[in-house]
C-alpha cells in the first residue's frame, strides 16, 4: 500500500479521541477483552436465529450465508451528518432530473455537457421510456450512494446505485441488534434514530400512486423470489411496511391495468416497488424467456395505471462513465456547485486519459463502467505484476468499458477482529428517499467493511462486513 | 391475501403437523419394540410404523428389511424419502421463508431454529437416548409452532389457512394410525381385546398423547371400541376427528364470512362433520373400522383439494 495514511475516525494523530466517539473509546478501554468475544457470539446468533443470510452467487457450499458483522459502531457527528445529507438531497435531485431529460428532451447533451453516445449507447438506457411521465416526475424513488471518507472534511461519492439498491435491512437489523447488545451506550449518547425508515419508504411509494388510483393506494413489493441473494431484504421491507410480497406469478395483467391473485379473486395494484431488473420485468417487452416478471405489464405503466419502483431505465446513473460527470449534472440541473465531491475520475475512452491509465496502472483502481458489487475491478497496489499485464490487455481491447480512480486512502473505523480491535477501512451507503411530495433521508446509512486487513474492498461478496452507524450529537 | 401466501400457509402447518406426528410414530414404535413378545405380540413394530408413515412404497424400494435402524433411518432423514422428519422440516422453513410477511416472527424463529438446529444432526452416531431427545425436540417444535401462531397472528385469513392445514393433516393422521393398528391389532386368531394388545392399544393413545386422558375420559381399562371411540367421536379429545372437524368447519366458516361467500370446501367439511356427529361406534365396528377410515381419509383428501382449488390457486 501507498505512503498515504488512512484517516482513522475515532483517533487524531497525536492519540486523543475525536468528537463524538469519547463514550465508545471510554466503553472499549473499560471492557474486559472476553466481552467483546462474548457480544459479537450473540450478535450472531441473533442473525442466525432471525435468517438475516444472504446468498452468494457461484457459491456451491451452503446457499445460505451470514453477512459477518462488526459490534463497534460508526460515528458520525450531527453537524457532519447534516452536511452529508444535504449534499445527497442534491445529488438525487440531480439523478432525477437528469433521467427525465435523457427520456424527453435531453438538453443536458444538446447543451454538450454529456456525450450522447454514453447516454444512448449505455446497455441500461431504455427507448421504451422515452416520453413516458412518472407520477410527479420522479424516477429514482429508492437511492443508495455510495460515499468514502478521506480526511475529516473531504466525503467523496464513490457510487450511485439508482436501480434497486439493497442493504437497507442490514442498516434497520444492525440497529437492532446493538440496542439489544449494548443498551448501556444508548443510555448515554443521543443517537439519531431509523427505524421510521419503512414508514418512510411507504410513504414516498404512496405519494407516487398514479393520479387515478384511490386515496388508499396498493403497493406491494415485488421479489425474484427466495432464492435471489436479497430475498431477506425483500420479505423485511415488505412485513414492516404491511404490504404484500408478490413473485411474477401473482400479478397479472388485464386491459392495462394490473391485478394480483388473492383468495378473494383479482385486486387492482397501483405500485410496485420491484427487486427484480429491468431486462425481467415483462417478457413481452424485455427478456421473453424471464419468468420472474409479469407479462404485459411496460404497456401497463405506459398507460399510467401503474407505477413502477425505481422507474425502468434509471440504470443510467449506475454507469461509471455518467459518474465522472456528476459534478456538471449536479451543477447543470441544480444550478449550484455540489456539495458532495466526486472522486477524481480518468475515462479510459479519452486518449489521453487512457495513456495516463496504462502508465499509472499499479497505482490506481480500474472499474467496469458497468460493474457492481466488487466484481471484475482491479486494485492496482495489491495487484500482482501478472495480473496487471493482463488487466492492461483487457483495457487497451475495450477502453470504453473501463474508468480509473486513484486508490483512496478509505477512512478507517476501530474494529473487533482475530479476538482484538484493529482499524478496518470503511464505506457509508445512506438511503434516499425521493416522493412526489419531498425527500426523506434517516440519519446514517449501512457502514461497510473490508474485513480483511489492509483491504479497500467492502462488499459483501467479497468478504466485507457491517456494522451500525450512529449519528450523534457531538 | 395472496393465493399464494395462502397455499405456503397451509403447508407449512401440514409439514410441522407431519414433522410431529412422525416423531410420535417412531417413539411408539422404539417403546413397543423394547417389550418382550409375550408383551407385545409378534407383530413387527418397524414395518407398522412405515405403514403409519404411510412410506411403505418408497421404503421397500430403499430397503429390504423393516429393521429399527433401517426404518429410523428412512423417517428421520433418508434422501430417498421425500417426507422424512428432515424433509417436512425443510419444506416447512423454505414455506416459511416464502410467506415471512405472512408469519409473525416468532413463528419463523421456531421454523428456522429447527431447521438451524437439523443441519448438524447425524443419525449415524446417534444413541436411542439421542434419539429419543432428538424426536422430543421435533415434538417440542411444533407444539412451539403451534403456540406461537395461536398466541401471536392476527385472527384473520393468515391465521384461518394455518389452522386449516393444522387440521387436515391431524386428522389424516389419526385415521392412518387408527387404520394401521386396526389391522395389528386383530389378528384372527387373537380374541379382540385381550391381554395381549393392551400394550398395542395403550401405545396408540400414548402416541397421541392421550393415555391419561382416556382414563379421566372412560375411567375404564383400556378397550379397543374406546379407544377408537376416544380418537374418532369424542369432542373433548382435542385430536379426535370429530374435534379436527369442529375446527375446520368453524375455520372455513371464518372465511366464508370474511369474504361473504361460501363453496365446495365449506358444502363439504360440513358433510363430514354431520357424519361424525350422527355416528356411534357401534355401528362404525358393524361396517367396519376399516372402511370407515379408508372413507374418511378419501373425504379428508377431498376437502383439501377443494380449499385449494377455492382459495389457494
Amino acid at each position: 500500500m501507498g505512503p498515504v495514511v488512512a484517516f482513522n475516525e475515532m483517533r487524531k494523530p497525536d492519540g486523543t479521541v475525536r468528537a463524538g466517539y469519547d463514550q465508545i473509546a471510554r466503553w472499549l478501554e473499560a471492557a474486559p477483552p472476553d466481552v467483546l468475544a462474548s457480544r459479537k457470539a450473540e450478535a450472531e446468533l441473533f442473525f442466525r436465529r432471525i435468517g438475516i443470510t444472504f446468498n452468494v452467487y457461484g457459491d456451491a457450499q451452503g446457499t445460505e450465508r451470514l453477512i459477518p458483522f462488526d459490534i463497534i459502531p460508526r460515528v458520525l457527528a450531527a453537524n457532519e451528518w447534516d452536511l452529508l445529507a444535504r449534499g445527497l438531497e442534491q445529488r438525487v435531485n440531480a439523478l432525477n432530473a437528469f433521467i427525465g431529460d435523457v427520456y424527453n428532451s435531453r438538453e443536458i447533451i444538446r447543451a454538450g455537457v454529456v456525450p450522447e453516445d454514453l447516454v444512448l449507447r449505455n446497455p441500461a438506457f431504455q427507448p421504451e421510456m422515452t416520453r413516458v411521465e412518472p407520477p410527479g416526475g420522479i424516477y429514482v424513488h429508492i437511492a443508495g450512494i455510495d460515499v468514502v471518507r478521506v480526511d475529516a472534511e473531504t466525503f467523496y461519492v464513490l457510487e450511485d446505485n439508482a436501480r434497486t439498491p439493497s442493504g437497507v435491512s442490514y442498516m434497520l437489523e444492525n440497529r437492532e441488534a446493538m440496542m439489544r447488545l449494548l443498551p448501556e451506550l444508548f443510555g448515554q449518547l443521543r443517537i439519531a434514530p431509523i427505524d421510521n425508515y419503512p414508514d418512510n419508504l411507504l410513504k414516498t411509494l404512496r405519494s407516487v400512486a398514479p393520479r387515478a388510483a384511490s386515496g388508499d393506494p396498493n403497493v406491494v413489493l415485488l421479489t425474484p423470489g427466495p432464492f435471489n441473494s436479497a430475498y431477506y431484504e425483500h420479505s423485511f421491507l415488505a412485513d414492516k411496511m404491511g404490504v404484500e410480497l408478490v413473485e411474477g406469478r401473482d400479478l397479472f395483467v388485464r386491459e392495462n391495468i394490473v391485478y394480483m391473485r388473492t383468495t378473494q379473486g383479482p385486486q387492482r395494484v397501483d405500485v410496485i416497488y420491484r427487486r427484480v431488473d429491468d431486462e425481467f420485468l415483462d417478457p413481452m417487452a424485455f427478456n421473453p424467456s424471464s419468468v420472474l416478471g409479469v407479462p404485459g405489464l411496460l404497456s401497463a405503466y405506459k398507460a399510467g395505471n401503474v407505477t413502477i419502483s425505481n422507474a425502468i431505465g434509471t440504470g443510467v446513473c449506475d454507469d461509471k462513465a455518467i459518474y465522472s460527470y456528476m459534478p456538471e449534472i449536479v451543477k447543470f440541473y441544480g444550478g449550484s456547485e455540489p456539495i458532495l465531491k466526486n472522486v477524481p475520475t480518468w475515462r479510459c475512452r479519452e486518449t489521453d486519459s487512457l495513456k495516463h491509465v496504462l502508465a499509472n496502472l499499479d497505482e490506481l483502481v480500474v472499474k467496469e463502467v458497468n460493474g457492481s458489487g466488487g466484481y471484475g475491478m482491479l486494485v492496482g497496489p495489491h495487484a500482482s505484476k501478472e495480473e496487471l499485464s493482463e488487466f492492461g490487455a483487457k483495457l487497451k481491447a475495450r477502453p470504453d468499458n473501463f474508468i480509473a480512480q486513484p486508490t483512496l486512502a478509505l477512512s478507517t473505523v476501530p474494529c473487533y477482529v482475530d479476538g482484538g480491535i484493529a482499524p478496518r477501512h470503511v464505506d457509508l451507503r445512506p438511503y434516499v428517499l425521493s416522493g412526489a411530495d419531498r425527500v426523506r433521508i434517516v440519519p446514517g446509512g449501512l457502514t461497510r467493511v473490508a474485513l480483511k486487513n489492509g483491504s479497500l474492498v467492502v462488499n459483501s461478496s467479497q468478504g466485507g462486513g457491517t456494522k451500525d452507524t450512529w449519528v450523534v450529537d457531538a | 391475501m395472496l393465493s399464494r401466501m395462502a397455499d405456503n400457509l397451509f403447508w407449512l402447518s401440514r409439514y410441522m403437523e407431519r414433522a410431529e406426528n412422525l416423531a410420535r410414530i417412531l417413539d411408539v414404535a422404539q417403546r413397543l419394540s423394547a417389550l418382550p413378545s409375550a408383551y407385545a405380540g409378534a407383530s413387527n413394530e418397524w414395518e407398522s410404523a412405515i405403514a403409519t408413515a404411510a412410506c411403505a412404497e418408497s421404503f421397500f424400494n430403499t430397503y429390504q428389511d423393516a429393521t429399527r435402524e433401517n426404518v429410523i433411518a428412512f423417517i428421520v432423514s433418508d434422501d430417498a424419502n421425500p417426507t422424512s422428519i428432515r424433509a417436512c422440516l425443510e419444506t416447512a422453513r423454505s414455506n416459511a421463508r416464502a410467506v415471512r410477511t405472512a408469519i409473525t416472527g416468532e413463528m419463523w424463529e421456531i421454523v428456522n431454529g429447527a431447521w438451524n438446529d437439523m443441519q448438524p444432526v447425524k443419525l449415524a452416531t446417534m444413541s436411542p437416548g439421542q434419539l429419543a431427545s432428538f424426536l422430543q425436540s421435533v415434538k417440542e417444535t411444533s407444539l412451539r409452532f403451534d403456540g406461537a401462531a395461536y398466541r401471536t397472528m392476527l385472527r384473520t385469513d393468515h391465521f384461518w389457512f394455518q389452522r386449516l392445514g393444522t387440521f387436515v393433516e391431524r386428522a389424516d393422521n389419526i385415521a392412518r394410525l387408527l387404520d394401521v393398528k386396526y389391522h395389528v391389532l386383530l389378528p384372527e386368531w387373537e380374541p379382540v381385546g385381550g391381554g395381549l394388545d393392551y400394550f398395542q392399544w395403550s401405545s396408540i393413545l400414548r402416541s397421541v398423547s392421550a393415555l391419561t386422558s382416556y382414563h379421566w375420559v372412560y375411567r375404564e381399562n383400556i378397550r379397543p371400541w374406546l379407544v377408537a371411540d376416544f380418537l374418532i367421536l369424542r369432542p373433548e379429545q382435542p385430536r379426535s376427528l370429530i374435534s379436527c372437524y369442529a375446527s375446520l368447519n368453524d375455520f372455513l366458516d371464518r372465511l366464508a364470512e370474511a369474504y361473504g361467500r361460501q363453496g365446495k370446501a365449506q358444502r363439504l367439511a360440513r358433510a363430514t362433520y354431520a357424519r361424525l356427529q350422527n355416528s356411534e361406534t357401534e355401528t362404525i365396528f358393524q361396517s367396519g373400522l376399516h372402511e370407515f377410515l379408508t372413507e374418511f381419509i378419501a373425504e379428508n383428501n377431498g376437502l383439501a383439494a377443494a380449499v385449494s382449488e377455492q382459495y389457494l390457486s
